[in-house]
């Protein structure tokens, strides 16, 4: 199957294609996008990705609080745990809710726009601020060492020659933006990164970024400086086009938005908003926001739901509602998704200061149009009793979601040379589950008939080798609902019966897995 | 005989008819297409020139301020390319006076490059087994051969670079190139690689010497007489070319509007009638030679500027060229002329009325006196207040050569070569890289030398252009890249760990970061970079800690390649983020 050239430009030929294309279907949000472009938009960019990295590790559990679990958590983390009458509800997930400076985020998930992954972490977790982080952006396993980045890999997939004879008519924009100074491991390709960091080595405009220009002073050297700066400037090779389309959206559209300088999560949003609304046909963005590392004062002493955590989350929830209304407002809204992830999460139990220490695995949020609403995956369990080192335990590896970002959200096919294994993707993204239908049916020959169900469907799959093999039922939302078999099974074509019994009538999934390889396809039940 | 250039492009054409997956290996990702860049070609940004508002203080007086670090890594930045610790490290333990005398010592006579051009792997179809001259063996003193002057020349450009990288804390190699661009010739111009070494031999002999006795020897010398195509140069058909700018370009100059004539021009290449190539010899010694026969033995007649001095014609070839340079010599111009160069060579461009009266004017003065004696000269320019000025600091724009070969000397890279044809193709990048910065060791764009030290008003800042300021920080990125690779073993590359490892404490961010800045940049930064250079160790954490128990990690660990990693990857983000600073694109 040819790879689809997910980040390439269309042309303008492309609005007429088929919607099959390759052999899958396309997600359906490219057909509006697609109508979209032949009316007021001259934009013909594809999908672009924020991703929003939540620095030093967050505490999950008072992000996402897992009120079935409130008694036990009580007893933990009585000291930060927010009082429960105050923490947000989600509609449709009454044992879940969020942290009560979340407003934003909660009003997107209410509305549609907000898939929440549960517990997403990588097996064996390291516990080491630097070491996860590298994991979290190489994409390596715990124990592996990996020097290239998850999105370089990507981005030299579609890009093999990348920077030589960049920008061109083709790939005239960068390839990935960070906003800010440092430059992610994440776009580290085989030899150069993939993408810029805007502000690096003051090469872009001032008004963005002006913190780190010190005026030079009144001497020779000065004099100097100035010229370099400019010349060094002005000489970045894709300096013009940022500039363009900076200047083509002078302006943020919403009102979200605080005032500049007081959220600098925000502030960095606001630049890739204009970007985005300006016209820049780049992928991929990462802006960051640091103090997640709460050691101590996570809270304030006797109000739990104020302090610097709770500052941190209205930062992020403020900064994100912010930026989809922004999005909306310039009409994009259709083609950009944004998901925060942190290193790791932190201990169920609270510290003697009023804080957590490094933990797990912590849920994610993944927004935008683009998604399937609703949460995936179950509330962790809290035992009664635990020492004050235990933590969430992963129930999504990351590479999972990066695989559904991959797949279904830029099209991506070639998942085992970027994740070099193989993850089963998780129903983040709408359309998601069509895609793999097409795809699947080819590597696994899974199916059932009759399909819609009534009262019984026969699944059928094929085990290329003595596999151990589980089948579960998920529903829309990809929640656990039963197991249909578990087992050894002999090389060959098997079939399994599931009968409906009570099972409401629906839209869900069934998804079958080989020796941990995983394929996920629909079922209609009446 | 005489050195075709059908030689030279019999050379290209060679190299351009491999394959281009063998240029592709050869050269890397480095192939000789350049990349499409929009802005490649646009017009300099207007900056008004120098403001001046604050001039160099001070004469030539001795320095008597503090001698401490500041003042010790300037004269560093300014007398070698980059500022290596050990350097700093060694002048810091003596007084401003040792130090300056330590530069300015005499050193010994480099050995003669060497073939490195024939790999003894028969599958390499890039080399050439030279037929006169084994691997390993000197060529300089084979025969002219057509087939291999194109690899000897690289071969000696080589060993040219191979000598500024591991140059020693002294003044030989920067002034080395101070009189390449004084006395600028082309080995595309001259396609023949012993006249070359000779060439920058007699370079390196006089870089200190006597001023007058060099302009003779370079007048005769054979890689002059053909560059200026003195070796031409007969009675009947005189050839202006040397005798011009023997007056323009090398002595005299014309910052006098009042300077030497036409007439002067014809008159001086009458005197230089004759000086040519000792063909018979041509092979063994290339020697040049006086022929009689060839010289007009007229009179002739200088203008005014001169005094209306007349130099008697005879058949006494030499007697008249030290005529020549004795009237020349006479006018203080030439004194002058060659003060400013050095000035604008190692302290800055801008040359005010102050700077004239105070520093210009006394030392062509001293350099009179002293009989044209260079090193009294730079000793008495490099001790005093004028030069450690603090508002000198920092304002001289690094040529390419400072750029390329002053970051592999402060990163203690020596070029790697496991073979020598390893040490070939290694050159081969770093000629790749001078060449695409505008500044290949032995080929200024012609003989005025580069115009960043002539070209008024821009001076310095003609290195600086859209494309030229790309390439120097692509050739940053391609020192971190591992790119540059003769094979898997054999790697030019900056180690960062090695490079934190000189430092006082490297487990300390706040240490570290403040020493690699005050190593690697002219002035201060302030705190705000500072801090964010270290929260790129930190990856943005807030306690030191963090980046303390990484280095000890890796201290306890050395061969875990994840603590390596930890460490390896946040110092190189942070070193690259100081290199592609525009601060340090000054010294």
């Amino acid at each position: 199957m040819k790879r689809r050239n997910f980040l390439r430009t269309a042309g303008a030929s492309a609005a007429f294609m088929p919607f099959i294309h390759n052999g899958f279907s396309v997600n359906p949000l490219s057909k509006n996008s697609l109508f979209g472009m032949l009316g007021a938009s001259a934009n013909l960019s594809g999908k672009v990705m924020v991703f929003i990295e939540l620095s030093g590790g967050n505490d999950g559990l008072n992000t996402l609080i897992p009120l079935d679990q409130y008694t036990y958590l009580s007893s933990h983390r009585g000291s930060i745990l927010i009082p429960e009458n105050k923490v947000l509800d989600l509609n449709g997930a009454p044992d879940t809710g969020l942290h009560p400076s979340m407003t934003g985020l909660q009003e997107m998930f209410n509305n549609g726009l907000m898939s929440i992954v549960q517990n997403v972490g990588y097996p064996q977790q390291d516990y080491s601020h630097f070491r996860s982080m590298d994991i979290w952006q190489t994409a390596s396993d715990s124990g592996q060492y990996v020097d290239t980045g998850w999105l370089g890999r990507a981005l030299q997939g579609e890009y093999p020659g990348f920077p030589e004879g960049f920008p061109n008519a083709d790939s005239p924009d960068p390839l990935a933006i960070q906003i800010g100074s440092i430059l992610p491991l994440a776009y580290m390709g085989t030899a150069f990164p993939m993408g810029m960091s805007l502000g690096n080595a003051d090469n872009f405009d001032d008004a963005f970024l002006s913190d780190f220009v010190e005026p030079a002073p009144a001497t020779p050297y000065g004099d100097e400086l100035e010229y370099i700066r400019l010349v060094q400037k002005q000489s970045q090779e894709y300096y013009e086009v940022i500039k363009t389309a900076a200047e083509s959206q002078p302006d943020n559209l919403s009102p979200l938005y605080p005032p500049q300088y007081e959220n600098y999560l925000a502030d960095q949003l606001r630049i890739v908003a204009r970007l985005i609304g300006g016209g820049l046909q780049t992928a991929i963005y990462t802006v960051s926001i640091g103090g997640f590392d709460t050691h101590s004062e996570q809270v304030e002493a006797g109000t739990p739901d104020q302090g610097n955590h709770a500052n941190l989350l209205r930062r992020v929830s403020e900064a994100i509602a912010a930026f989809q209304d922004d999005i909306r407002l310039m009409g994009k809204e259709d083609d950009v998704a944004g998901m925060t992830y942190s290193e790791f999460g932190r201990t169920i139990a609270a510290n003697g200061s009023i804080g957590t220490d490094h933990g797990a695995a912590a849920p994610l949020f993944v927004f935008g149009k683009g998604v399937n609403p609703g949460i995936i995956g179950e509330n962790a369990q809290i035992p009664s009793n635990l020492n004050n080192s235990a933590d969430v335990p992963m129930a999504h590896d990351f590479r999972q979601v990066y695989a559904s970002v991959l797949q279904d959200w830029f099209g991506l096919t070639n998942l085992n040379d970027i994740l070099f294994q193989d993850f089963d993707i998780l129903p983040i993204f709408k359309g998601a589950s069509a895609a793999r239908e097409e795809l699947n049916r080819d590597v696994f020959g899974v199916s059932n008939y009759p399909n819609p169900v009534r009262t019984s469907t026969t699944i059928t799959f094929t085990s290329f080798s003595n596999a151990y093999v589980t089948i579960n039922l998920m529903d829309a939302q990809g929640r656990f609902i039963l197991k249909i078999a578990e087992g050894n099974y002999p090389t060959g074509m098997h079939q399994v019966r599931f009968d409906r019994s009570n099972l409401p009538s629906g839209t869900y999934f069934y998804q079958v897995k080989l020796n941990g390889m995983g394929v996920m396809k629909k079922m209609l039940v009446f | 005989m005489t050195v075709s250039t059908l030689n030279r492009r019999a050379f290209f054409q060679k190299l351009r008819s491999e394959s281009p997956e063998k240029m592709e290996k050869r050269m890397g990702i480095f192939g000789e297409v350049k990349p499409v860049f929009p802005l490649g070609n646009q017009e300099l940004p207007l900056v008004p020139p120098p403001t001046n508002t604050l001039t160099l203080n001070g004469g030539l007086e001795p320095y008597t301020g503090p001698w401490d670090y500041e003042q010790a890594a300037h004269l560093l930045r300014r007398t070698t390319f980059g500022v290596k610790k050990n350097d700093l490290d060694l002048l810091m333990g003596m007084t401003m006076d040792e130090a300056v005398n330590h530069i300015l010592m005499d050193l010994p006579e480099p050995a003669d490059p060497i073939n490195n051009y024939s790999d003894d792997d028969p599958t390499n179809q890039d080399d050439y087994d030279d037929p006169a001259v084994p691997a390993g063996q000197t060529w300089v003193n084979a025969n002219y051969d057509g087939d291999a002057e194109g690899y000897r020349i690289e071969s000696y450009r080589g060993w040219w670079i191979d000598l500024m990288v591991n140059q020693e804390a002294n003044i030989r190699e920067k002034m080395t190139f101070f009189w390449h661009n004084h006395f600028a010739t082309q080995t595309a111009a001259v396609f023949y690689g012993k006249v070359n070494h000779r060439h920058n031999k007699l370079l390196r002999t006089h870089t200190l010497g006597n001023f007058k006795e060099f302009t003779k020897e370079v007048t005769i010398d054979p890689m002059m007489l053909f560059y200026l195509n003195g070796y031409l140069n007969v009675k009947d058909a005189p050839d202006e070319n040397y005798a011009r700018e023997l007056q323009e370009l090398f002595t005299v100059g014309k910052d006098n509007p009042n300077h030497y004539t036409e007439d002067d021009v014809v008159a001086a290449a009458r005197v230089l009638t004759g000086w040519s190539i000792d063909w018979n010899n041509f092979n063994t010694t290339i020697p040049s030679i006086f022929n009689a026969g060839a010289h007009d033995i007229g009179d002739k007649q200088f203008s005014s500027f001169y005094g209306n001095a007349v130099i008697t014609g005879s058949f006494d070839g030499d007697a008249e060229l030290n005529a020549l340079l004795d009237m020349i010599f006479q006018k203080n111009e030439v004194a002058e002329y060659l003060v400013r160069k050095l000035y604008r060579w190692f302290v800055y461009y801008n040359i005010d009325a102050a700077a004239e009266q105070n520093v210009i004017q006394p030392l062509a003065q001293l350099f009179r006196s002293n009989g044209y004696e260079i090193k009294p000269v730079m000793e008495t320019l490099l001790k005093s207040t004028h030069f450690f000025d603090a508002v000198n600091k920092g304002c001289f724009i690094k040529t390419p050569v400072d750029i390329v070969v002053g970051t592999l000397r402060s990163f203690n890279i020596s070029i790697p070569s496991i073979t020598l044809w390893d040490d070939f193709v290694m050159k081969s990048y770093l000629r790749y890289f001078h060449s695409v910065m505008q500044m290949l060791p032995g080929d200024p764009p012609n003989v005025a030398g580069w115009q960043a030290f002539r070209q008024v008003p821009q001076y310095y800042r003609m290195w600086i252009n859209g494309d030229t300021a790309r390439n120097r920080n692509f050739y940053i990125a391609a020192m971190f890249s591992g790119n540059l690779a003769s094979s898997n073993d054999n790697i030019l590359r900056i180690d960062p760990i090695a490079f934190a490892s000189q430092f006082s404490d490297p487990s300390n961010p706040v240490t570290l970061v403040d020493e690699i800045v005050k190593l690697l940049l002219p002035q201060p930064i302030s705190d705000l970079k500072k801090t964010l250079l270290k929260s790129i160790l930190l990856s943005g954490l807030p306690s030191d800690s963090y980046w303390t128990i990484a280095w000890f990690d890796y201290i306890n660990s050395p061969n875990d390649p994840m603590s390596v990693a930890v460490v390896n990857t946040r110092l190189t983000n942070m070193i690259a983020y100081v290199l592609l600073l525009p601060e340090y694109q000054l010294a």
